[in-house]
């Protein structure tokens, strides 16, 4: 399976996270992700300061082929949204774990950063949808 | 080296080549086709700014033959081949059932030796038994292309480039200068290809069918004079954009063509000529009171999809239509779609979109053309 950095977390919903040094975590969609949606035309993406739950619909990616929803991989508070893919919805396309990331939370229960999966766990995930 | 992802479904004889050109495959029809080649947008850029080109091999050639054969598909045709007064010329037409309804679209080409009929690929099946058991009273044959391969190249430099390409050494000169002299909606045969200026992009462009061995050749030819290879996802982009119907998405065998756009293509001139479906087309133009195919605009973010709910205000009263096919257009950045609604609609409707009713803009089904917006 290509490109699934080892230095991130990832969950079912195909989504990555990133542990920040500030205890606050990154969230955006896995490169295997982007290359099912296709071309990502808009991103909607929740408002800073929202609480969100965990599993709680954070936003929307639309591509060319379909609308599919994002979610809270952990409970939280958002702290931050990617502006740039308001102008720039192909950076989820182009570089789906740096520039194309899409929002910053503030998780509110650090006990659920255990329960996400390392990159060999999400690896296998891929491979069985596949 | 093996490309395919399923594995199951037909491969035309560029498949080796899709895949050493990086080709996302998915079953279309039961072919194994390119869906795009990295990016469906970029894909639809180039054709709307240079030139790209597809693999329609999937594509159903049926050429119609002998004495009757413009007889028959005088009768088969909801279009009149009688308005093909030269040989090579085009004829886009609808071919129905008795209630009307549009079995398949398709194009059709006079020929020195007969007709050729360009059918849809998913409908194959369907329209070869419907197209014989309709042929029982006439003297026709028919013979099916079936070790072809068709390539559509498509945009504002689609004939210069490959003008270009064939009057290099590895083709010929002849068929270059086909290139260059054919007019719009023409297609002719020269050395065993049958190059027509056709297409469903809204783009100046050809559409080869040659020799399934030769195709490669020509594929890579033009590839290396720059025309991107596209996918199907593009393809669908590009028409909608033109306002092309989509066979089982904006019409089917239940839909009449005065819903799908298509009543332009019904030749009812001249009056004597009975032709399929004729009848009831004639009672339900007499009663009127159809529904419409027509073109939706949302401005703001979102994308319009197959089979959302239109919702319509038709002079104070509640009706319902339907989205056909909606998409992101890449040429103008929002997204369009077409719509089946009740007559009687005006400019304004609302589309249930996850949830919510979305305020859109109801225009003619017809987007871009040469590149350029069209709607008001």
């Amino acid at each position: 399976m290509s490109n699934i950095p080892s230095d991130l977390c990832y969950v079912k919903s195909h989504e990555w996270i990133r542990l920040e040094d500030d205890g606050t975590v990154t969230v955006g969609i896995t490169n295997h992700a982007q290359e099912a949606l296709g071309d990502v035309v808009f991103v909607e993406l929740p408002e800073v300061g929202v609480e969100l739950a965990l599993d709680a619909e954070a936003g929307v990616v639309e591509s060319v082929k379909a609308a599919s929803d994002i979610y809270a991989p952990i409970s939280g508070k958002i702290v931050a949204i990617n502006h740039a893919l308001e102008e720039a919805p192909e950076l989820v396309n182009s570089n789906p774990y740096n520039e194309g990331w899409f929002f910053r939370l503030q998780p509110s229960d650090s006990e659920q950063l255990n329960d996400l999966l390392d990159a060999d766990a999400y690896a296998a995930l891929c491979e069985e949808e596949a | 080296m093996n490309f395919r992802g399923q594995g199951m479904g037909n491969c035309t004889s560029l498949f080796d080549l899709h895949g050493a050109f990086g080709a996302k495959i998915v079953d279309f029809g039961g072919w194994d086709m390119p869906l795009h080649y990295g990016s469906q947008i970029e894909e639809h850029h180039a054709v709307r700014q240079k030139a790209g080109m597809f693999d329609v091999s999937h594509m159903t050639a049926l050429d119609v033959k002998g004495s009757q054969a413009r007889d028959y598909l005088r009768y088969l045709l909801a279009n009149d081949v009688d308005r093909l007064t030269f040989d090579g010329k085009a004829l886009y037409s609808g071919m129905l059932n008795n209630d009307g309804g549009v079995i398949d679209d398709l194009i059709v080409y006079r020929m020195p030796w007969g007709y050729r009929v360009v059918v849809n690929c998913a409908t194959r099946e369907k329209d070869l038994a419907w197209m014989k058991r309709q042929a029982s009273d006439f003297d026709v044959t028919f013979e099916e292309q079936s070790d072809v391969a068709m390539i559509a190249v498509q945009g504002p430099e689609a004939r210069q480039l490959t003008a270009g390409v064939l009057s290099s050494g590895a083709f010929s000169i002849d068929k270059a200068r086909l290139v260059d002299d054919l007019n719009v909606f023409e297609g002719h045969e020269c050395e065993g290809w049958l190059i027509a200026r056709t297409g469903y992009t809204g783009e100046d462009g050809l559409e080869i069918t040659l020799p399934a061995n030769e195709a490669k050749a020509l594929w890579s030819a033009l590839a290396e004079a720059g025309v991107r290879p596209c996918g199907l996802g593009c393809r669908d982009t590009l028409r909608l954009e033109a306002g092309m119907n989509l066979y089982g998405q904006d019409m089917d065998d239940n839909v009449i063509p005065f819903s799908a756009n298509m009543g332009w293509c019904v030749a009812w001139e001249s009056a004597d000529r009975h032709f399929i479906g004729r009848t009831a087309l004639e009672n339900i133009r007499a009663q009127g009171g159809w529904d419409r195919l027509v073109g939706l605009v949302l401005e703001e973010r979102g994308v319009l999809r197959h089979g959302q709910k239109v919702v319509i205000d038709v002079d104070g009263e509640y009706g319902e239509g339907v989205i056909t096919s909606g998409t992101f257009s890449p040429t103008l950045g929002h997204a369009i779609a077409m719509a089946r609604v009740p007559a009687g609609t005006g400019d304004r409707a609302r589309v249930e979109m996850r949830g919510k009713l979305v305020d859109v803009r109801v225009v003619k089904p017809c987007f871009v053309r040469h590149g350029k917006k069209v709607f008001e």
